[in-house]
């Protein structure tokens, strides 16, 4: 393979990637494991521009470090307050979540053993168009419009969910 | 390195829209300048990267010049709306007060609290600083302004990236390991992400009217003087624009939205701990997030850099743009001098209550306006520059009738 800028960027955005994810995982600190976490995911939005998907990219962004990992951190925070805050792992968890570690990486290593596209997307010359219209097309015209629905209705049971348990208990 | 570019690596990358703006500009402006000898022999690769990073040095070169000008602007606006004059000592008018300032901050101690959590300490203004200034990389400044990230997606980039920007304050205030710090950057996570959803939502007004994130696209739609600007499009982009305006002064943390960093509460919300230079780069991030949610308001409702006139250089271009989002940036330092601070209470249901259902009622009525009006053209226009003018002397009346009932207050 030849070496140019271009591989050189997606090689350090990989390795960013996977150095913070490992941070994640074996950081003691919570905290620090969710600021780990942060690079992870812009990481994985600077491989999603590799792949061509722009709009992809800006949603991991928007929808994982500005949403959830904000709302983790709110709910860590909320529930202690202090500094060392040191995840203990018993035996158990640690052989549970080795195990499906291990049958996700069988699956994905399956995965890529089976994809037959071995190339560079733009080596035979196609210009590859912006997605973002197209994925709007198909979320809402065409193949996904009910999923894109039952998860919209899931979402609604979510949030009523929520304001139930937060409210305050009225008694008659 | 050599076929970095040849193979269409920017070219093809679909974050683009054009072709590349750093070899165009290579091509068009470096390259005819040259001497003939050198010009054929002239290294496009490395030429084109070393115009990258040129103009990502004058972004990282000027953008800090803002706040220098905006926080002596700050000081002089507040001074006037107290009867004050401000500063007045250094330079003529107290003109070089902020340069003073800044190099008192330069020169102050680098305190790190020992209890702290020292990495994230360290790290939290750049989060908070880089993200500021990668929003500065979508925004077109002016016609013919290389806009570096001419992004297909523009707007919504900016969100993505302006979003991170609460990490950085909830790094800042847990890292402190003081109360003030953790209870500002709690406020600050709640209110952004609160408020976050109708920001979204009224830029999705403007999207939807002009049919493309495109930062440059939204502002080519806006070309034919004041009244295709798209806050009077249709009267749904213009109740749009001001929910838009209220909530990116919550997103950036300013009075009335200022519980974050409520002195009167919480000494300094979540950046009590900061000192010197470290502090300089909270309040430099700060005032670049308000010219930077100025500028977007700017592009996205109020024409970008387009004229006032079709054809004329009125208010327009480069000088036009900085005018009009620098009237903006006026408009909130009045609003900060002007109004009292929120609860949090008021703060949440204001945005949960009042504007999540009205932005929702907008998309509603402007995917309606789109379906009546196919395109733009005299009579839409008309027509919605009518309904809001009416809207505003009904509210102004309702309003005032409501306003005159209430009883006087009795002194006790």
């Amino acid at each position: 393979m030849e070496f140019t800028l271009k591989t050189f960027i997606f090689y350090g955005f990989a390795l960013i990637t996977i150095a913070s994810a490992l941070a994640v995982v074996t950081v003691r600190n919570i905290v620090h494991a969710a600021f780990a976490l942060m690079v992870t995911l812009f990481g994985v939005a600077g491989l999603y521009v590799f792949l061509q998907a722009d709009f992809l990219a800006a949603t991991q962004v928007i929808v994982y470090v500005g949403g959830i990992l904000v709302l983790i951190l709110f709910g860590v925070m909320m529930t202690s307050g202090r500094l060392e805050m040191r995840i203990h792992i018993e035996r158990g968890q640690l052989l549970l979540g080795g195990g499906i570690s291990l049958a996700l990486l069988m699956l994905l290593l399956t995965v890529i053993a089976n994809t037959p596209i071995w190339k560079n997307l733009t080596d035979d010359g196609t210009q590859l168009a912006p997605t973002t219209e197209r994925i709007g097309q198909l979320i809402l015209n065409e193949k996904f419009l009910l999923p894109f629905e039952v998860v919209s209705v899931l979402l609604l049971v979510a949030l009523i969910g929520a304001a139930l348990i937060s409210r305050k208990e009225v008694r008659d | 390195m050599s076929d970095f570019f040849s193979d269409g690596f920017f070219n093809n990358i679909n974050l683009q829209d054009s072709s590349n703006w750093a070899t165009d500009f290579v091509q068009d402006v470096i390259i005819p300048r040259l001497p003939e000898a050198v010009a054929g022999h002239f290294p496009m690769e490395l030429g084109t990267v070393l115009v990258m990073l040129a103009f990502a040095g004058i972004f990282v070169a000027v953008v800090p010049l803002l706040p220098l000008v905006l926080v002596l602007a700050e000081r002089k606006v507040a001074a006037r709306f107290q009867n004050r004059t401000g500063p007045m000592r250094v330079g003529p008018w107290g003109t070089l007060q902020t340069l003073a300032d800044g190099v008192k901050l330069i020169f102050k101690e680098d305190f790190i609290p020992p209890q702290g959590d020292k990495v994230l300490f360290l790290l939290a203004p750049y989060v908070i600083f880089a993200c500021s200034f990668a929003v500065f990389a979508a925004i077109p400044f002016g016609d013919g302004i290389p806009i570096p990230g001419d992004f297909n997606i523009g707007i919504f980039y900016i969100m993505a990236i302006s979003s991170v920007i609460v990490m950085g304050v909830i790094m800042a205030g847990w890292s402190s390991n003081s109360k003030w710090s953790l209870l500002g950057s709690l406020r600050s996570a709640a209110q952004i992400v609160s408020y976050e959803i109708p920001l979204g939502l009224s830029i999705l007004t403007v999207v939807m009217l002009v049919e493309s994130l495109s930062m440059s696209k939204i502002v080519d739609t806006q070309s034919g003087g004041i009244f295709t600007w798209l806050i009077f499009r249709s009267p749904f982009t213009f109740i749009a624009f001001f929910i838009f305006f209220i909530s990116s002064i919550a997103e950036v943390n300013r009075t009335p939205f200022d519980l974050p960093e409520a002195e009167s509460e919480i000494v300094a919300g979540f950046h009590t701990e900061y000192s010197g230079m470290r502090f300089a780069l909270f309040f430099i991030a700060e005032y670049a997030n308000m010219f930077a949610v100025s500028a977007i308001g700017v592009t996205l409702f109020l024409g970008g850099w387009q004229g006032v006139l079709p054809g004329f250089d009125f208010l327009g271009g480069f000088p036009g743009f900085v005018i009009k989002t620098l009237g903006l940036v006026f408009l909130m330092m009045w609003l900060r001098w002007t109004l009292p601070r929120l609860r949090v209470d008021q703060l949440m249901n204001l945005c949960w209550k009042y504007f999540i259902p009205i932005s929702f009622f907008n998309i509603l009525g402007t995917g309606i306006w789109g379906l009546i009006f196919k395109e733009d053209n005299v009579w839409s226009i008309g027509i919605s520059c009518a309904i809001i003018y009416v809207g505003l002397i009904s509210a102004y009346a309702i309003a005032g009738r409501n306003l005159a009932r209430r009883p006087e207050p009795q002194p006790s």
